[in-house]
C-alpha cells in the first residue's frame, strides 16, 4: 500500500462522509457583526469574519485581544450577545449541536484528560458525533481512531495513560482525537503552548498535511507571529476586539501593522527558508544601535 | 504502513476492556447474591439454606415463611435497591462535579431529605408513605435551592459543593432544633431519619423504592453514556456534540431522584454514596464513571455492613448508617486532607 494509495482512501472516505453524499462540497464558516461577551463585558465588538474554506487561517494579537474569545464564538462555545455565525449559511446556534460536531472540530486551549484514560480511549472520544444513542462502534470508527493515531504518530502510545505523557505527545493525542472527529473545518486555540520548538513546527507540519491532503478548512489562533507567518495561507490581526488587518501575510504583515497591533517596534525580513515575513522584534535593550533602527 | 496490526492491538485492548468490565459487574453480581443468601439464612435463628431456597419457591414451614419472607427478604432487598440508588447517585455527582466530594450525604441531598421527613414526623405528625413523599420532596429542594443559591451564569462544580456543605450544616441544625423539641416516642421514630437503618423495612417501602427505581436507573444509565464525554470538560464535550446543559441537569435530577427514594425508603445510610464511587472506579481504570460497578459496591457495602451491625457484639439493633458513618468518616477525611494538598480544596 503506497502512501498516496492511502490518501485516495482517506479522501473518498470523506467525501462519501459528507451529509449529502454528493461529491465533497466545502463547508464555509463565518461570522457577521459578530459580539461575543463575558459577564456583560463585550470582549469582540461585532466583527466580520469568514474563514477561506479550504485554507489555513491563523489569528494573531496581543494578549486579551479577544482571539481566543472569537474561536469559541465562532466554534459555539460561546452564545453571541449580538450578531451571529454562520455555518454553510444557517445560524450555528439553531443547528443541533452534534450535527455541527461533525462538520466541526474544536480544539480548546486546556482540554481535560479524564483520570486513567488510555490514548486510545481518548482518541475514541472524537467518534461521538456519530455515533447515535444506541449505535455501537463499527469498522469506520476503528478505522477513523487507528489513521488518527498513526497520522499523529501515536499509534505506539496506544495502550498508555494519557496522564503518563509528555506535553508534546498529549498535544498530538489531542490532536488525534480532533482528527478521529473527521470534520470539514478545524479549529485550536493555541495548540502549541508548552511544546519546545521542534515540537511546534512538527505540530504545524502535521496541520498543513491534514490540510493539503483532506481539504481541510483549519483556524488556528497562535502566538508565535513567525510561525504563524510561515504556516499561515489567511492571518487575521486583532486587537481590542476588533480585526484590524486580514489577508495573506505577506500582504497584511508590515512594521507599521505588528507595532500597531502589538505596540511594538520592529523589523520584517524575509524568513530565508520560507521566504515569508519574518518579524525581529525591537526592545529597548540589546539593540547594536539604538539610534538607527527603524 | 501497520494499519492492520494497529487494528488488532486495538481491537485486542478495546475487547480486554470490555471483557474486564463485564468480569468485574460479574464478580460485583455474585458477591451482592451471596452476602444476600448469607443474610437470609443468618440471624437469630439460623435458617438453613436448602430450607431458604424452598421457602423462596414457596414451600415453606409458617415459621420459615416468616423469618425469611417476611423479615430477612425484605430487609436484605431494601438494602441491595439502597445500595444501588446511592452508589449510582454518588458515582453519578461525583463524576459529573469532577470531585470525589460531591455526593448526596455530603451536599445535604440526603440531609434535606431527612429533614423534611423530621419535620413531617414530629413538626406535622405525619407517618407512613406521606414521610417518605416528603423525603423525597425534600431531596428535590435541597438540590434546586442549591442550584439557585451557586448559580452564576451557569453552575461550577467547585461552588455547588461549597454551597451543598453549607445547606447541609444549615438542614442538620434544622434537624438537631426539632430532635430537641420532640417527645422522646416521636423522636424514636425520627431517629430513623437522622442514621439510617434497615430494621423493620418490609413492602411498603420497598415496591415504591423498586418502582422507583425501575424508571431511575435506566434514565441514568443511558445519560451516563454521555456521563463519559462530560469528564473531558464542557468545551470539548460541546465541540464533540454534546448538549451540556441539558444532559448535566438529567444527570442532576436523577442522581437526585436516586438519593431523595433511596432516603425516603431507609433514611439516610451515610457515606454509600461518597464510597461506592471511587471503589467501583477502581478496577476498571478507563476514566470512565464506571456506573454499574458503583451501583452494585453501593448495594455491597449496605449489606456486608448490615449484617455486620445485627451481628455485633454488645451493640444490638445497631443501625447500619452508624456503622457506616464509623467506616466513611475516615475516608472523607482522608479525602479532605488529600484534595486540599492537591490544590483543589474542599
Amino acid at each position: 500500500m503506497t502512501p498516496e494509495g492511502d490518501m485516495t482512501t482517506v479522501h473518498a472516505r470523506a467525501a462519501t462522509d459528507s451529509s449529502d453524499g454528493h461529491p465533497r462540497t466545502r463547508h464555509t464558516l463565518l461570522a457577521e457583526g459578530l459580539r461575543l461577551s463575558y459577564d456583560r463585558k463585550e470582549v469582540v465588538h461585532g466583527i466580520d469574519l469568514q474563514l477561506p474554506p479550504g485554507k489555513v487561517t491563523m489569528i494573531i494579537g496581543p494578549n486579551g485581544c479577544g482571539k481566543s474569545t472569537t474561536l469559541r464564538g465562532l466554534a459555539r462555545l460561546l452564545d453571541p450577545s449580538g450578531g451571529r455565525v454562520l455555518l454553510d449559511g444557517r445560524d450555528i446556534g439553531t443547528l443541533p449541536n452534534r450535527e455541527v460536531a461533525r462538520v466541526l472540530g474544536i480544539l480548546p486551549q486546556h482540554p481535560v484528560a479524564p483520570d486513567g484514560i488510555t490514548v486510545t480511549d481518548l482518541v475514541g472520544r472524537g467518534r461521538y458525533p456519530h455515533q447515535g444513542w444506541f449505535r455501537k462502534w463499527n469498522a469506520e470508527d476503528d478505522e477513523a481512531v487507528a489513521r488518527a493515531l498513526t497520522v499523529t504518530n501515536t499509534a505506539e502510545l496506544a495502550g498508555r495513560p494519557v496522564g503518563s505523557l509528555s506535553g508534546g505527545q498529549r498535544q498530538r493525542v489531542w490532536i488525534a482525537m480532533a482528527l478521529a472527529q473527521r470534520t470539514d473545518l478545524l479549529l485550536l486555540d493555541e495548540p502549541t503552548t508548552f511544546l519546545d520548538l521542534a515540537n511546534q513546527v512538527e505540530l504545524q507540519d502535521l496541520l498543513t498535511d491534514l490540510n493539503r491532503r483532506s481539504g481541510t478548512t483549519i483556524a488556528i489562533v497562535l502566538h508565535d507571529l513567525n510561525l504563524a507567518c510561515r504556516y499561515a495561507d489567511h492571518l487575521v490581526c486583532m486587537k481590542a476586539g476588533d480585526i484590524v488587518a486580514e489577508g495573506p501575510p505577506r500582504e497584511v504583515v508590515t512594521a507599521e501593522t505588528v507595532s500597531t497591533v502589538f505596540g511594538m517596534r520592529c523589523d520584517v525580513l524575509v524568513d530565508p527558508v520560507s521566504g515569508t515575513p519574518l518579524i525581529v522584534p525591537i526592545g529597548r535593550h540589546h539593540t547594536r544601535d539604538s539610534e538607527s533602527t527603524s | 504502513m501497520t494499519a492492520a496490526a494497529l487494528d488488532l492491538a486495538r481491537t485486542r485492548t478495546r475487547t480486554r476492556g470490555r471483557v474486564r468490565r463485564v468480569s468485574v459487574a460479574g464478580a460485583l453480581t455474585v458477591a451482592v447474591l451471596v452476602v444476600v443468601a448469607l443474610s437470609l439464612v443468618v440471624g437469630a435463628a439460623v435458617v438453613s439454606l436448602p430450607d431458604v431456597l424452598s421457602t423462596l419457591a414457596g414451600q415453606g414451614s409458617r415459621n420459615t415463611n416468616y423469618v425469611v419472607l417476611e423479615l430477612r427478604l425484605p430487609r436484605a432487598l431494601a438494602g441491595v435497591l439502597v445500595g444501588i440508588a446511592f452508589g449510582l447517585s454518588g458515582a453519578v455527582l461525583q463524576t459529573l462535579l469532577h470531585n470525589p466530594l460531591a455526593s448526596p450525604d455530603v451536599i445535604g441531598i440526603s440531609t434535606g431529605a431527612s429533614a423534611a421527613a423530621v419535620l413531617g414526623i414530629i413538626g406535622i405528625g405525619l407517618s407512613g408513605p406521606a414521610v417518605s413523599g416528603l423525603a423525597l420532596g425534600g431531596a428535590l429542594l435541597t438540590a434546586l435551592l442549591m442550584y439557585a443559591i451557586a448559580w452564576r451564569n451557569g453552575v461550577s462544580g467547585y461552588r455547588l459543593i461549597l454551597v451543598g456543605i453549607g445547606l447541609n450544616s444549615l438542614l442538620l441544625s434544622v434537624i438537631s432544633y426539632f430532635m430537641t423539641s420532640a417527645r422522646v416516642t416521636t423522636a424514636q421514630d425520627a431517629l430513623l431519619w437522622i442514621s439510617g437503618s434497615l430494621s423493620g423495612r418490609n413492602w411498603d417501602q420497598i415496591v415504591p423504592l423498586l418502582v422507583s427505581l425501575v424508571v431511575l436507573v435506566p434514565v441514568t444509565l443511558v445519560l451516563g453514556r454521555v456521563l463519559g464525554m462530560l469528564g473531558l470538560g464542557d468545551d470539548t464535550a460541546r465541540g464533540l456534540g454534546v448538549t451540556v446543559g441539558r444532559v448535566r441537569l438529567g444527570l442532576v435530577v436523577a442522581a437526585v431522584g436516586l438519593a431523595g427514594v433511596a432516603t425516603a425508603a431507609t433514611g439516610p445510610i451515610a457515606f454509600i454514596a461518597l464510597l461506592a464511587g471511587p471503589i467501583g472506579r477502581g478496577p476498571a481504570k478507563d476514566g470512565g464513571p464506571a456506573l454499574v460497578p458503583s451501583a452494585l459496591v453501593g448495594a455491597l457495602i449496605v449489606l456486608v455492613a448490615d449484617v455486620v451491625a445485627q451481628h455485633t457484639p454488645f451493640l444490638p439493633n445497631l443501625p447500619v448508617g452508624v456503622l457506616t458513618g464509623a467506616i466513611g468518616a475516615p475516608y472523607l477525611l482522608w479525602q479532605l486532607a488529600r484534595t486540599n494538598s492537591g490544590g483543589q480544596g474542599g
